[in-house]
């Protein structure tokens, strides 16, 4: 039951936040604070009662499951699950919906209690994604979140808040309905050929189906993944949204939403389809690779902060897509990391954005300069963050980042290569922000007051949890371990199994791109 | 004393964080106490972990602490372990020594600074990022310290960040370094996954044991390895960003050049020696871009105006050395010259900071002159460094670890006559301009007026930066000289020494007497254009090819403006044509589409019934026709 309640407990706190509203709304932004403490005591909790080292390597163990029949008739289940993998996205999605709440505190003034029930049920929507192991009830949270996202941007969102909302609504959306095709496809081939028909992940894992047939349905899932991480060149919707977002949501956008896709990547499509995965992977990864530099170029030209740092992103968010692909231990450890320091990295340059856009009113950086003087606790903040972000050693970016890079050589130099090269392009862009922001004389006319204490210490705490991902990262590797482990058993015995009958696409694809792909050979070293 | 080991890094480390967090409650001398007592108890420590390393050596001449394991996954281990050998006690010695005297002049050459605290947080972070990188045991490890020098050179180059043109300078050093980082980077990808490890010593045990000399693996790692050195260390053809590290404060460009950062290149080679040995190619190349980048950064430097900008180029050219004497398999002899090169180009940069504080900042030399009689402390130490930059014969530290890298390009299997020369070359011009430099600055006429002179705190760095720049030279001296050599038998037990040469004294001689010859010359020379005759210069610039050569030279050999054409304008050029993002026009496009189809199609809607009627029986008629047709 404790999973019913890590969905409903942000939910009944949106409510009660709600209500709170009518006795002023400083008491609605507590209770949502509260709340979230109390929910994030609870996976902090759950964190500490599962010693998840212990857990036999090699077996996909759920710590807390729970199973109630929904609609028999069709095989749809209440099935939810969680594992280190999903406990490490759940703490980040309590983290930043806390994050959200103290960076909106002076920012969001109107319907102030609304806000938080959007806010909050937005994260319900994404916490039941990380948990749910029943594909229809995944596809259900996918779009459950999708719509206060939608009225987030639209409501509290700047300047052409309705053409972003509606862009991201239907990007999202068309991936979306994608998946749900798919997933339909799958239960009846699966049915068809077994004589159950279930949406369960766990029976639907151990499906085997025609290569052709996969491969089509695969594509299906990755189109709503893609759009969702997001990859090139489905990432248009993602500077829109952001720069549009309240501060809240574009924290929440660039810290969980996206990380939603990731996660989609490793616990669905490879597990699912992993042929047609492997098959797919030299695409993907060349996709990868072209976002890591083409976010990093499109950053560096724009003149909107905001936009800047949307579109850095997208770059990193690259690694994410060429550490899946890759499929070994690794890489997956490293798109892991990175989907966790970058939600907190990005979440954090967004809300000094927001700072800084409450202060001065324009995110055009041609309107600041030398800010350091200003504000230099801001300063230096910032320059963490960015520090994060061009993946220096010491803060957790680089541990996700290297790790990626690691797993991607042993699989192909040339990719790892090309993505080490983006690391430059990354210095590039945010040694340019700082400078523009922060360096140089300042503006003469522009003053204003540097961090205060709210603001400072929702700061300090993300550095500091950057800081110790980049010392300490072997908690959060242990954690995600055993599921990674289990889930690339269970894609290199597939494949093993399919080793049998050659796949045209497979080596075609892989011989033109001199790929090397996850293949059962070198599992266990 | 070895279990303190690790203190030795976190001292600074420690000093960083209590000033950085608490800063701006500390007093500035308490800030200063702090700042400088954080390295001074490391250089302490040092002396006592040397002294036992040197008394009472650990088995095998080397030791591992391991402090925690960073991460696990799969092979890859790397932990955060600090390995003490020969090599990394001369350089904790070298760069927490110095660091420390630095880091003491700093405490009054700093003084008037609003952010005073933040130049020793950020000090002291440069001294214990590069004691990281001296003593990791793993290259994962090491490339932590590795960007963090990176980083602390990026923020004190920027210190003054008020001025554009600083701000730009540190951002183009942590990018044109960070260029050369990913050949680190690249290495580290590669070695680990033909090896399974990182860590160092094993890394060179296996590579040892699995690739062949001249392999290709071998070759790559080694070539990739050298583009990080090249990068850090400022040779060619990434050396562009040193000149412009010059905009930070005068102790920053001390330490920079001295202790931290430029070194580490040198450093990586030296410690991986034996990756390099597997690759013969790389390491000539490792020479030739030695000798290259020391004749272009000694020509540069020859017609500098900015004392600073001389003393920048001239490190470029030092290090030029030091490359020169690893790519010939002079290990310990490079690393010989690391620590006198340290000790006088410290000792230059902090006399030129006493100019500079006593002229307000009065950069060009030819604006300078005549401090002689009135900066007496500083002229006589500043002449102790440039006469060991120039290596004058027999008295100073320099002429002994450059006559030890020559005669080694000339006798190494791997040296040659062609390297020596350029060498030998590089000595009269090093000369040239190290007594350009003091000439212009402290004889001639007076043109500048002296407001402040250096007050003991300054002082006693330079005296002992000036004692060491003389004497460090008797660590290692040549056989007819008494044949000291304390240095290389050391090292000898970490880095390789060369194949016994032939013992040639006769020829020995006859070449220092020849270099000797040459540096001297060059002092006369420059004596004779910059003090006997000041109007030649003018003559020879005058002169068209002279003073297009001089343009040349003074740019740098044009090098910025080769990368602005080729690489900086085209980024930014591509960058800004697609500012608006061009896949998104293809989304766009689609939505305009979607409009436009659905405005045609609404127009159909007219509302009048004849319109609908024709529409029936044109879809009555296309209808039937199908039908018939097919």
């Amino acid at each position: 039951m404790i999973l019913v309640w890590l969905i409903a407990l942000p939910l009944l706190v949106g409510i009660l936040a709600w209500i709170a509203e009518r006795r002023g709304v400083g008491l609605s932004r507590w209770v949502a604070l509260a709340g979230l403490f109390v929910e994030f005591a609870i996976v902090l909790r759950l964190w500490a009662d599962h010693p998840i080292r212990m857990l036999t390597p090699g077996r996909a163990t759920w710590l807390v499951e729970l199973k109630l029949a929904w609609i028999p008739q069709l095989g749809i289940s209440f099935h939810l699950a969680l594992d280190g993998l999903s406990l490490l996205l759940v703490a980040l999605a309590v983290f930043l919906a806390i994050a959200g709440v103290l960076c909106s505190w002076t920012e969001i003034q109107e319907r102030v209690g609304f806000f938080h029930f959007i806010l909050l049920a937005t994260v319900t929507g994404i916490i039941g994604i990380f948990l749910a192991v029943d594909l229809i009830l995944f596809f259900v949270f996918w779009e459950a979140m999708l719509v206060p996202m939608y009225i987030m941007i639209a409501t509290w969102g700047h300047e052409h808040r309705r053409y972003a909302a509606l862009k991201f609504f239907l990007f999202t959306q068309a991936g979306g309905l994608l998946m749900l095709a798919a997933i339909l496809g799958l239960y009846f081939v699966h049915g068809r050929a077994t004589g159950t028909y279930t949406f369960d992940y766990g029976q639907l894992m151990a499906a085997s189906i025609p290569a052709g047939t996969a491969m089509w349905l695969m594509l299906g899932f990755f189109a709503a993944f893609a759009v969702k991480l997001p990859a090139a060149p489905f990432h248009t919707w993602l500077p829109d949204a952001h720069t549009e977002a309240p501060t809240a949501g574009s924290v929440i956008l660039a810290g969980l939403l996206l990380k939603t896709g990731g996660y989609g990547l490793i616990r669905f499509l490879f597990p699912l389809f992993p042929g047609a995965a492997s098959a797919f992977a030299p695409i993907a990864m060349t996709l990868a690779v072209i976002g890591i530099f083409y976010g990093a170029i499109l950053a560096f030209a724009q003149t909107d902060l905001k936009r800047l740092v949307a579109y850095s992103s997208i770059s990193h968010m690259g690694f994410v897509l060429l550490g899946v692909f890759v499929w070994n231990e690794l890489a997956l450890q490293g798109a892991v990391v990175q989907m966790l320091c970058h939600g907190i990295s990005t979440g954090a340059l967004f809300i000094i954005v927001g700072q800084l856009q409450e202060r001065i009113r324009t995110r055009q950086l041609p309107r600041m300069r030398g800010f350091w003087e200003t504000a230099p606790r801001m300063g230096a903040m910032a320059l963490i963050f960015a520090l994060a972000s061009l993946g220096l050693p010491g803060l957790g970016n680089f541990v996700g980042e290297f790790l990626v890079l690691f797993g991607t050589y042993t699989a192909s130099p040339g990719m790892a290569i090309a993505a080490a090269i983006g690391i430059v392009l990354a210095t590039v862009y945010s040694l340019w922000m700082i400078y523009r922001v922060f360096f140089g004389p300042r503006k003469d006319a522009v003053k204003f007051d540097d961090l205060d204490p709210r603001e400072s210490i929702l700061l300090v705490v993300m550095g500091a949890v950057i800081l110790w991902v980049g010392l300490f990262p072997q908690r959060a590797l242990d954690t995600a371990g055993p599921t990674l482990r289990a889930l690339e058993r269970h894609v290199a015995g597939s494949t093993a199994r399919m080793a049998g009958k050659p796949d045209t696409t497979e080596t075609s694809l892989s011989r033109w791109m001199g790929i090397v792909l996850p293949s059962g050979r070198d599992r266990d070293r | 004393m070895f279990e303190l080991l690790w203190l030795i890094p976190a001292l600074p480390l420690a000093g960083f964080l209590v000033i950085a967090l608490m800063g701006g409650a500390l007093a500035r001398r308490a800030v200063a106490v702090i700042g400088v007592g954080s390295v001074g108890a490391a250089a302490i420590v040092s002396v006592g972990v040397a002294a036992q390393f040197i008394s009472a050596p650990p088995p095998g001449d080397s030791l591992t602490q391991v402090l925690w394991a960073w991460l696990e996954v799969g092979l890859l281990r790397p932990h955060v372990a600090l390995c003490l050998d020969a090599l990394s006690v001369t350089m904790i010695l070298v760069v927490t020594v110095v660091g420390f005297l630095i880091l003491l002049y700093s405490a009054e050459f700093m003084g008037d600074d609003e952010s005073y605290a933040w130049f020793f947080a950020y000090m002291d972070l440069f001294v214990a990022s590069m004691l990281i990188l001296a003593l990791a045991d793993n290259l994962f490890f090491l490339y932590l310290g590795w960007e963090g020098v990176g980083l602390c050179s990026y923020l004190l180059i920027g210190f003054w960040y008020k001025e554009r043109e600083n701000a730009r300078a540190a951002m183009k050093a942590f990018i044109v370094t960070r260029v050369g980082d990913v050949g680190l980077a690249v290495a580290l990808l590669l070695i680990f996954t033909s090896l399974g490890t990182l860590q160092i010593q094993e890394v060179m045990r296996r590579a040892a044991q699995e690739w062949a000399v001249g392999s290709n693996t071998a070759t790559l790692a080694a070539a990739l390895l050298l583009c990080g050195a090249v990068g850090k260390s400022a040779q060619a053809p990434l050396q562009t960003w040193l000149p412009d590290a010059m905009a930070g404060p005068t102790p920053v460009s001390a330490l920079i050049h001295a202790a931290t950062m430029v070194t580490a290149g040198v450093y990586l080679i030296a410690r991986t020696n034996g990756l390099f040995s597997l690759a013969p190619a790389v390491q000539s190349v490792v020479a030739i871009i030695g000798v290259a980048t020391l004749l272009l950064g000694g020509l540069s430097a020859l017609v500098q105006r900015d004392i600073k900008r001389v003393l920048a180029y001239s490190t470029m050219s030092q290090i030029g050395y030091m490359f020169l004497a690893l790519g010939v398999g002079a290990w310990s002899a490079a690393i010989f010259h690391f620590a006198t090169h340290a000790f006088f180009k410290s000792l230059l940069f902090l006399g030129a900071g006493a100019v500079l504080l006593a002229t307000d900042e009065q950069r060009d030399m030819f604006k300078l002159g005549g401090l002689r009689a009135e900066m007496p402390y500083t002229f006589w130490t500043f002449v102790a460094g440039a006469a060991s930059l120039a290596a004058l014969p027999l008295v100073t530290g320099g002429f002994y670890s450059k006559d030890m890298m020559l005669w080694n390009a000339w006798t190494s299997p791997k040296g040659s006559p062609w390297l020596w020369l350029g060498g030998a070359l590089g000595a009269l011009i090093t000369a040239l301009y190290a007594f350009r430099m003091v000439f212009l600055t402290f004889f001639g006429e007076r043109k500048s007026v002296v407001s402040r002179r250096p007050g003991p705190i300054m002082r006693i760095p330079m005296g002992i930066l000036a004692v060491l720049s003389i004497f460090a030279g008797f660590l290692e001296t040549p056989g007819w000289l008494g044949g000291m050599d304390y240095l290389s038998p050391f090292l000898g037990t970490a880095l390789p020494g060369l194949p016994h040469a032939k013992s040639q004294p006769a020829m020995e001689l006859f070449l220092q007497a020849l270099t000797s010859l040459l540096c001297v010359s060059g002092v006369l020379v420059a004596y004779l254009l910059f003090v006997a005759h000041p109007e030649v210069p003018d003559r020879i610039a005058a002169i068209k090819a002279g003073g297009w050569l001089q343009g040349f030279w003074f740019s740098g050999w044009g090098f910025d403006r080769v990368y602005e054409f080729i690489v900086v304008k085209p980024f930014v050029r591509i960058a800004l044509a697609n500012r608006g993002d061009v896949v998104d026009t293809l989304f766009t496009g689609l939505a305009r589409a979607n409009e436009a189809l659905h405005s045609s199609l609404s127009r159909t809607q007219t509302g009048k019934l004849r319109d609908y009627a024709l529409g029936v029986v044109a879809g009555a008629v296309l209808a039937i026709g199908i039908m018939v047709l097919l």
